[in-house]
């Protein structure tokens, strides 16, 4: 091989591993689990079809999605005695015996050109019963994500709670030495996997925030050396400026009906202020008025309202006002900070950054009760942002240096550490559910 | 699984990357970093040509406009603050001054937090300092279109690290001429 060949073997080489380093490049780990978690046997699934197996192993995917919830510990495969694939194989003494409480088995029957099914029956091996008969339909390309959504019907089968393992997170990446940082918005599936660079910058990238559909993100960004309002569109790529008003153009949320975002602007006088801005008619509505630090908006469930930080009163704390205007009314009152509220999935909780005794961190506010309760337990923890099913929020935390993500149950137990192998992650956004 | 199985299955991963996902947009790159010293019009003697950090002013270095030193070019703040200390007066004045008497050149502040607390927020406090100095260059005799204000939040932090001295240094406005 001559030497050109030889650099040209070096560089698709390079490119192999950046593709294979991308594909791990957030690695999570449980940090605490529930007490007892459910023991399951998810066994790997039968494979009919040309060629030596399917495109993934869609049992370890799901028993993967199962382990990271927390509330399932699934067996090692080596310890299986047996490994059926019909409900005529299954013997559940030999499962009981072995302590498993759930069986999945399954398999995976390939049809016309790239369609294949995903075939899968959930036991409760003490009664001996099935819960769940499925056939989950996929193309080649999506059949990793339809494996994860077979996680999502099994958990939701089990825990009576939708899963969100076929959801996305989007989150911003910093890297490089200081004097030339790359800023890259990514996006993931849930499990880390499969990430895609939405956009790459010299200049700092803010705030990611999914549609209500799941198909934009708005975020800001500096790359023409100012705040910038942009929306994208993630499967195409193309991207729209949403707002370049002089001053501050930042902090996007979508309404719920997707057709406008709530932002916060400064324009020519300097104070932000909350606006909300018609997407298609570009029309803006001034919300807030006066002195204050008026940003970070998030809409109540139905629209009718806009949560938003303000420091008014001195330090930041979280106001609400009607989103057609109108007056606005103090929501937070426990601790000298509360800021950059994001509304519980069931509408009755604030996420917010809260001081507690000096530390920023995560914490929820019960509307009705006016209750506040901290979550996490870092330093400078910032950015929540909650499951479409409201069980788990993720949020920006630091390990020695570095930023990570974490989630927390929403009841306080579960954790987990999301890590990228160098450099900073921050801005976690939890997509909405996936269309059926 | 064969070396062409991995291949292929290796190329079938990027081809689904390119086609099948969400697009990649990437920012033209030219704008450098702005935390750099920016050599101003017509002064350029003591202008510290170093970028960040070494504040070796040559001969007499003015207290304000563009051949002020870097230290001269950085107002700095208390946390959750964004009033202008007296102790800047002086330095202030001397920009504000400059401005007046050189009604073509710019300036560009440059609103900087510390890593605490929400992002968006911060950005605020960033604006309302940057605000804050641009109000007292414009009682000084600055007109309203030779500054411009831009807010950095946390995102440029001046030194990296998570305490109080690192905080204090990045909680600031930087005073950017030829903008």
């Amino acid at each position: 091989m001559n030497r050109l060949n030889w650099q040209r073997a070096a560089a698709v080489f390079a490119l192999l591993m950046f593709s294979a380093g991308l594909r791990a490049e957030l690695q999570i780990e449980i940090t605490a689990g529930v007490d007892k978690a459910v023991p399951i046997a998810v066994v790997p699934f039968g494979w009919s079809g040309t060629g030596a197996q399917p495109p993934q192993d869609a049992a370890a995917i799901v028993a993967a999605d199962l382990a990271r919830s927390g509330r399932f510990a699934p067996m090692d495969r080596k310890d299986m005695l047996q490994r059926p694939v019909t409900g005529a194989e299954v013997d559940f003494s030999d499962w009981k015996i072995q302590g498993s409480d759930i069986l999945v088995i399954g398999q995976v029957v390939q049809g016309a050109g790239d369609q294949f099914e995903i075939r899968f029956q959930v036991f409760d091996v003490l009664r001996g019963e099935q819960l769940l008969g499925y056939r989950q339909a996929t193309n080649a390309a999506d059949f990793r994500r339809n494996s994860h959504r077979v996680a999502d019907l099994i958990y939701e089968k089990l825990t009576g709670i939708r899963g969100v393992f076929s959801t996305r997170i989007a989150y911003v990446t910093v890297a490089g030495p200081a004097t030339k940082r790359i800023f890259r918005l990514i996006v993931t599936d849930a499990d880390g996997e499969n990430p895609h660079i939405m956009l790459e910058s010299a200049q700092p990238i803010m705030s990611p925030a999914w549609s209500p559909d799941g198909r934009r993100i708005a975020y800001v960004s500096f790359e023409n050396r100012r705040s910038e309002i942009y929306v994208q569109d993630l499967r195409s790529g193309a991207r729209k400026r949403a707002s370049a008003r002089p001053g501050v153009n930042g902090a996007p949320a979508w309404s719920p009906d997707g057709r406008k975002l709530a932002v916060s602007l400064s324009r020519q006088d300097g104070n932000l202020d909350i606006y909300t801005l018609d997407l298609d008619s570009q029309m803006l509505t001034r919300l807030t008025s006066g002195a204050a630090i008026d940003t970070e908006p998030a809409w109540s469930l139905d629209g009718q309202q806009i949560y938003y930080t303000s420091d008014s009163t001195g330090g930041p704390q979280v106001y609400r006002v009607p989103a057609l205007g109108g007056a606005s009314q103090r929501v937070t009152f426990e601790g000298s900070y509360n800021a950059r509220p994001r509304m519980s999935p069931d509408g009755k909780q604030l996420a917010v950054v809260h001081n507690d005794r000096g530390n920023y961190r995560i914490a929820l506010v019960d509307l009705a009760r006016s209750y506040t309760q901290v979550l996490s337990d870092g330093r400078l923890d910032e950015s929540p942002s909650f499951a479409p099913n409201g069980e788990t929020l993720i949020y920006a935390t630091r390990e020695g240096k570095r930023g990570v993500l974490a989630t927390v149950s929403a009841n306080g137990r579960i954790k987990q550490r999301l890590s990228t192998v160098e450099g900073d992650v921050r801005e976690p956004a939890w997509s909405p559910f996936p269309p059926n | 699984m064969t070396m062409m199985k991995s291949i292929a299955a290796l190329l079938t991963v990027m081809l689904l990357a390119a086609c099948a996902g969400p697009s990649k947009s990437t920012v033209d790159e030219n704008a450098a970093g702005s935390t750099g010293t920016q050599a101003g019009g017509a002064m350029s003697s003591g202008v510290n040509e170093g970028g960040m950090g070494q504040g070796a002013a040559m001969g007499g270095s003015a207290l304000g406009g563009p051949g002020a030193s870097q230290e001269n070019r950085i107002i700095y703040f208390d946390y959750d603050r964004f009033d202008v200390k007296s102790e800047y007066n002086p330095v202030l004045q001397a920009h504000g001054k400059y401005l007046s008497a050189n009604p073509t050149s710019r300036v560009r502040l440059e609103g900087h937090a510390d890593e605490r607390g929400s992002r968006e927020y911060n950005i605020g406090l960033g604006e309302k300092r940057a605000q804050a100095v641009r109000n007292v260059l414009l009682l000084q005799g600055a007109a309203s279109d030779q500054i411009n204000t831009v807010s950095f939040g946390e995102e440029r932090p001046a030194v990296t690290g998570d305490d109080e001295e690192a905080w204090s240094l990045n909680r600031r406005v930087e005073i950017v001429y030829g903008q």
